[in-house]
């Protein structure tokens, strides 16, 4: 330090803090504006496709026929008629399925979290659901349709799509479960365990009920994902234009398939059909994902 | 534990809790409590409930369910697209034929399929990957903290969308506004093998091209979610780091952020060709079936394996027929499986990200 006695203004080592140089603050400056940028390009088709649809399907919703009737008996460049059985046909498969996939979905996330530990089979399920969760439902479909028609001999039906259904809810299902039992904290499991209960008892008595609003709502947003599938009824179920309340046997219509049906209907009913159906499909989606939000907060854990 | 009844009664092995309610149980399996002189614990063997040995039945038996459920989905493909498979007269590898109408003489190969679903697929990813990671970052680490999860959720939101309906729009409205950017590629760059002039009518938009765009779209919500699992779990003590030492943002972004989660972005990436391989009803609706073979333009029509089989499935009436596109359905399975089983045993592989 004797060398600075001689300089008392100069300073013994650079200043700590540095102006940022020109060169970075614009490297910073773009990664910024790309950053948003990214996100805003995003933005775009989101809007524009809810915009097609609300701006063509929209006037076609506002008719009271709409929501009660079905196409039974109009041809197609009559205008008129309702989505009523496309509609049931959507919420029925969904429904069946949902019945059929939440205790398998359920049952498969409690073995993971509360049974399965490290074991080879836990593993090798975890493994499994993340391989299902990536099964393209055209596949699931084709699946269902060897098991269910060729190898059965059984008839396109709503129920061979609830099956196919199955295949793409559960693993929503099991990956969601598994996540809020996995943040259920483990003192609570003790202090059952430690007052005698039985572990199934503790499982379905104190773990399932403190994750239940995360679970609920992972159940709506896998039966809100399922109902807009295409491939499945496509392959499994035959169009009606009418309403058939039976699941097992005869065509069945939804809303993806009178979209599908519809798209050979050149005309301006067929045109307004599409995006009728569009809509209503786009509004039932909504509704459940709002069914679950709702869900999540009503039954969620009271901290007080 | 100090009811009397209890304490006076010894304990029997078949005692459970659930006979006796919560609170009067003075032995568990699966809790061992200190054992007092009036309840001796019998040690020898653990008594396993009868509701516990059926509800952990109930719960592996879900689990082994999953692991048969994807055992079967393969053997029931392969058990059904064989004898097809055997009737084929030219090669299934490598003809670009599709013809199953006769189901005595099939000529089906999957060449053309597997060039269009990969050329479709491999377009949605390149525009999907750096537009992902620009909204992983941005929801990570640039938007406002009160406003990162709604921003989150808008993005979820396309996730929301059914596919039928991104197909509807790619369709009707944005292959009409791609027409002049298509035409002047074709017109100015057409000399360049993807943009050549496809062997479909590029004004009625349904091209490779088009669909591509379409499933970037919605591929994005998938890689964006993934990718922005692993940015959140980097380790606040490297972002610090970076900070203390002077960095900008971006600086401790390309520092910090990326580098910590590279694998998990290119797993998440792998999730998104793996979905866009089997994106099935979007595709379906905006590609326009070609009579000609596919000839590497982006403007080429075509159909994928997917697209393929949805177009057909309503048809199926002949199993030979059907067998064949079972088979084509079998090939599906196995691309989608290796793609996922790639991205999933990337990030297994990271121990930092659990």
């Amino acid at each position: 330090m004797s060398t600075n006695l001689a300089d008392p203004q100069r300073l013994a080592t650079p200043p700590t803090f540095q102006k940022v140089s020109t060169s970075r603050q614009i490297k910073n400056g773009l990664a910024t504006a790309l950053v948003w940028g990214a996100f805003l390009i995003a933005i775009i088709p989101l809007v524009w496709v809810l915009y097609t649809v609300i701006q063509r399907g929209f006037p076609v919703i506002l008719d009271g026929d709409w929501w009660q009737k079905s196409m039974s008996g109009l041809l197609s460049k009559q205008q008129g008629g309702g989505a009523y059985h496309a509609i049931y046909g959507t919420l029925v498969q969904g429904l069946i399925c949902a019945l059929i996939s939440v205790p398998i979905g359920i049952m498969t996330a409690i073995y993971l979290v509360e049974y399965g530990g490290r074991s080879k089979l836990a593993k090798a399920t975890t493994f499994m659901v993340d391989i299902l969760t990536g099964v393209p439902s055209i596949v699931a479909a084709l699946f269902v349709y060897t098991v269910w028609i060729t190898t059965f001999g059984l008839s396109r039906s709503a129920l061979a799509v609830s099956l196919a259904l199955v295949l793409l809810m559960v693993p929503v299902i099991v990956r969601t479960t598994e996540e809020m039992l996995k943040i259920v904290p483990d003192e609570l499991r003790e202090a059952s365990y430690a007052l005698g209960i039985p572990k199934w008892k503790t499982i379905a008595k104190i773990v399932i009920p403190t994750a239940l609003s995360g679970i609920l709502t992972g159940i709506m947003l896998a039966l809100a994902r399922v109902m807009g599938e295409t491939a499945p009824v496509l392959v499994l179920a035959a169009y009606a234009p009418f309403i058939n309340y039976n699941l097992f046997d005869g065509p069945m219509a939804s809303l993806p398939l009178m979209m599908v049906n519809e798209r050979n209907n050149p005309t301006a009913a067929g045109f307004d059909r599409i995006w009728g159906a569009a809509i209503t499909l786009v509004v039932l989606i909504t509704l459940f994902n709002l069914l679950a939000t709702v869900i999540s907060r009503a039954l969620a854990p009271k901290t007080k | 534990m100090n009811d009397p009844v209890v304490a006076k009664r010894p304990a029997r092995p078949g005692d459970t809790g659930a006979e006796r309610g919560v609170a009067a149980a003075p032995h568990a399996s699966e809790a061992p409590i200190p054992p007092t002189p009036e309840a001796p614990v019998t040690t020898k063997a653990p008594h396993v409930r009868p509701g516990d040995r059926i509800f952990r039945g109930l719960a592996t038996g879900s689990g082994v369910f999953i692991v048969v459920l994807i055992g079967a989905i393969g053997l029931f493909l392969i058990l059904q697209a064989i004898p097809s498979l055997g009737l084929d007269n030219v090669n299934f590898l490598t003809s670009r034929e599709w013809n199953t109408t006769d189901p005595t003489n099939l000529r089906f190969g999957i060449l053309d399929l597997t060039l269009v679903t990969v050329v479709v697929a491999l377009v949605a990813l390149l525009i999907a990957m750096p537009i992902a990671l620009g909204i992983a970052l941005f929801l990570t680490q640039y938007a406002p903290r009160n406003l990162a999860r709604p921003f989150a959720y808008v993005i979820d939101l396309l996730a929301a969308v059914p596919s039928i309906v991104f197909g509807l729009w790619g369709l009707f409205v944005l292959g009409p506004v791609l027409f002049p950017l298509s035409e002047w590629l074709i017109g100015n760059l057409g000399w360049i093998p993807i943009f050549a002039k496809g062997n479909v009518n590029v004004q009625l938009g349904g091209t490779i091209f088009t669909a591509g765009i379409v499933v970037a779209v919605m591929i994005l919500p998938i890689i964006t979610a993934v990718s922005r699992e692993v940015f959140e779990r980097t380790p606040t003590m490297h972002v610090e780091g970076a900070i203390a030492l002077g960095a900008t943002k971006w600086e401790v972004v390309r520092t910090t952020v990326l580098p910590f989660g590279k694998a998990g972005y290119v797993s998440a990436s792998m999730l998104g060709l793996g979905r866009a391989l089997g994106e099935t009803i979007a595709v379906a609706i905006i590609l326009s079936t070609a009579t000609a073979s596919f000839g590497w333009s982006l403007f080429d029509g075509g159909s994928t394996f997917a697209s393929k089989i949805a177009l057909a499935a309503p048809e199926f009436n002949d199993a030979r027929s059907a067998g064949a596109y079972i088979a084509a359905g079998l090939v599906l399975f196995v691309l989608t499986f290796v793609v996922n089983a790639i991205a999933r045993s990337i990030v297994a592989g990271h121990k930092e990200y659990e």
